[in-house]
């Protein structure tokens, strides 16, 4: 692994172009940061790590732009250069709004394998290639990705895990009520929605009913 | 017998190699956790056993999954202070700390030197009381009691200090964006120097009991070995990426909230293994000390707020009675937040357990659009399934110990 120095945002820019035309910078309020096309990611990220000392892989996430914008979901990578300390940002929208996918970079780094489960878990972003691809922080069957921005912030009524279980009990998981949540407004006649303008998930509150499916 | 993998325990290597072939071995699956003393908290593992020898490793994490994230994408960022308490809740105030400078370089905004002072030493000892909370445990995991009884006397002075300042012993919830929530109570200084005048000998005290201990050395020397290459690919940050050795201190290396103006070094292992990483945390303590008397030594006087910024930082109570101004600011940042612009940072701070990232999307306003929570407690756990294959069933008890790990942090 080199240990070169960090390069400047510009000249990272031009090192990444000279491999990927399709490289921009992307605005940030930090850090330098690239777009780039899903596809050309783990090749980025190969050249950044063995060329350019970023030998930390330090978060993979993603961001859901809104229910209906397109592209819906970018993934993004952070690296950081053990040696030179600087950080930088790769950024990639999904194809698919539909079916987001992206490509599995455990080949290069092996803790990207518990970054890419939690994605896939709570954002919904199937990584291909990737070895072990299940829920992480969610129990395994969990039907929703609960970051993305459809989702409501109470959570939806889903069935226990262990059918057996459920059967014999009759239980099922419950969203966390809204009232003593964290928009705790006055109990009073008013509803929440008109009590807490800042709730944005107007989707149901304790006087109309629960969605039924996401 | 499978042996696809090197045992790094030269007692799981005999028990490897005395066992006689004639004996049909079966793999036995242990589930360990999620309620097991050893794994400080609700972690489980999945463990495939040969006999006493670990051949598979599975970490079943979630059970004190909170969805963090997503109650942040739904309050106002002074809202989610106390939030960041609940991550890791052994030093609640390095995560308000880290979170606060998140934010704050998202708004671009410098708060005055005193604010740093207060946060450092407030971070630092936040740091030797995660750090003492960690050795005591780690001790009993590794059968020796009376550390415990030692570093929890040290721990709950420490307490004491953040009860006067913050209100509260855990859940302290002091920074707010742009500054704290109070000064600091008058001759509180005085007693954070005095502390740390009477608890430097009785850390060697602690240490000594330790670090020379037979059996303690039996039990953590050339066990768990993370080598530097490992480390960096999986990840790991804190003491444990550099108890192998790889010297990154983000307090030293991207310096925030002044760090820079304190001179102090950076500890780092030799061989990776799980006694380098209890010294790691020994010698932080020691650095963490020396960090707080320079910090108390040049307490800067002034202003503990960012005073220009009136659209983040809520004015003084009294202010707010009797102003116009004032009122309809405290009204706006209260209602609808702190007013921050369009961007997007991603800011890591060097808490005891790591580097603890936030990734903020805003749109502007006062509730971020996304925020991702980097916790150092996740990666370092990734790599247990493969640190603690080929190892003896106690000795993933030392393991788990020695990277110290928080699962309110982990599983956020």
């Amino acid at each position: 692994m080199s240990s070169l120095a960090a390069a400047p945002a510009t000249d990272l820019l031009a090192v990444l172009q000279a491999r990927f035309p399709a490289a921009v910078a992307r605005p940030s309020g930090d850090h330098p940061a690239f777009n780039l096309p899903m596809a050309e990611v783990p090749a980025a990220l190969l050249l950044l790590r063995d060329e350019h000392g970023y030998d930390l892989l330090i978060d993979v996430t993603a961001v859901d732009w809104d229910v209906e914008a397109s592209p819906r979901f970018s993934v993004v990578w952070h690296l950081l250069s053990s040696t030179a300390h600087g950080y930088v940002r790769l950024v990639a929208d999904c194809v698919s709004d539909a079916e987001p996918t992206a490509p599995s970079v455990v080949s290069l780094w092996a803790g990207a394998n518990w970054h890419e489960r939690e994605t896939f878990d709570l954002m919904g972003i199937q990584f291909t290639d990737h070895p072990d691809l299940r829920r992480i922080l969610m129990w395994d069957g969990y039907p929703f990705h609960p970051l993305r921005k459809d989702f409501p912030l109470a959570g939806i009524e889903t069935p226990l895990p262990d059918l057996e279980v459920a059967d014999l009990t009759k239980a099922s998981v419950l969203p966390a009520p809204m009232m003593g949540g964290p928009f705790v407004a006055s109990s009073g006649e008013m509803n929440l929605t008109e009590a807490e303008p800042r709730a944005k998930d107007e989707s149901w509150n304790e006087r109309s009913a629960k969605p039924a499916v996401l | 017998m499978p042996t696809d993998y090197a045992f790094p325990d030269s007692a799981a290597k005999t028990a490897n190699a005395i066992e006689a072939p004639e004996f049909q071995t079966e793999k036995m699956s242990l589930s360990m956790g999620p309620s097991h003393p050893s794994t400080h908290g609700v972690l489980r593992l999945q463990l495939e056993l040969d006999g006493e020898i670990v051949t598979g490793c599975d970490p079943v994490l979630g059970y004190l999954h909170r969805g963090d994230e997503k109650i942040a994408e739904n309050m106002t960022y002074n809202q989610f202070v106390p939030y960041t308490d609940r991550l890791d809740y052994l030093a609640p105030l390095a995560n308000n700390v880290a979170y606060a400078c998140a934010v704050e370089r998202l708004a671009k905004l410098e708060v005055p030197e005193r604010c740093q002072a207060i946060r450092v030493i407030c971070s630092e000892m936040a740091r030797v009381s995660a750090h003492l909370l960690g050795l005591g445990a780690y001790g009993i995991d590794v059968g020796a009691w009376a550390i415990f009884l030692y570093t929890f006397t040290e721990r709950e002075k420490l307490y004491k200090l953040f009860e006067e300042l913050t209100g509260a012993r855990f859940t302290t919830s002091y920074t707010r964006i742009g500054g704290v929530a109070r000064d600091v109570p008058e001759g509180w200084v005085e007693k954070v120097d005095a502390f740390c005048d009477q608890f430097l000998p009785i850390l060697e005290n602690i240490l000594n009991l330790l670090t020379r201990n037979k059996i303690f050395i039996d039990r953590t020397q050339g066990v768990g070995v993370i080598s530097k290459a490992d480390a960096l690919a999986y990840g790991l940050t804190g003491p444990n990426l550099r108890g192998s050795g790889v010297p990154l201190d983000l307090r030293k290396d991207k310096p925030y909230s002044g760090y820079e103006r304190y001179e102090f070094d950076v500890a780092i292992g030799a061989h990776g293994d799980c006694f380098d990483r209890y010294m790691v945390r020994g010698e932080e303590m020691r650095q963490s000390v020396r960090i707080i008397k320079q910090a108390i030594k040049s307490f800067p006087k002034g202003d503990w707020y960012a005073k220009d910024a009136v659209r983040i930082f809520a004015p003084r109570k009294d202010k707010v009675l009797t102003s116009m101004e004032e009122l309809i600011n405290n009204f706006m940042i209260t209602t609808e937040g702190p007013q921050m612009p369009a961007g997007e940072v991603y800011f890591e701070a060097e808490v005891p357990k790591g580097a603890l990232g936030f990734f903020i999307v805003s749109k502007g306003g006062g509730v971020p659009y996304r925020m991702k929570i980097r916790s150092p407690s996740f990666c370092n756990l990734s790599i247990l399934p493969k640190v603690c294959q080929g190892n003896l069933v106690s000795d993933v008890v030392s393991i788990l110990g020695s990277l110290d790990f928080v699962m309110g942090e982990c599983d956020r």
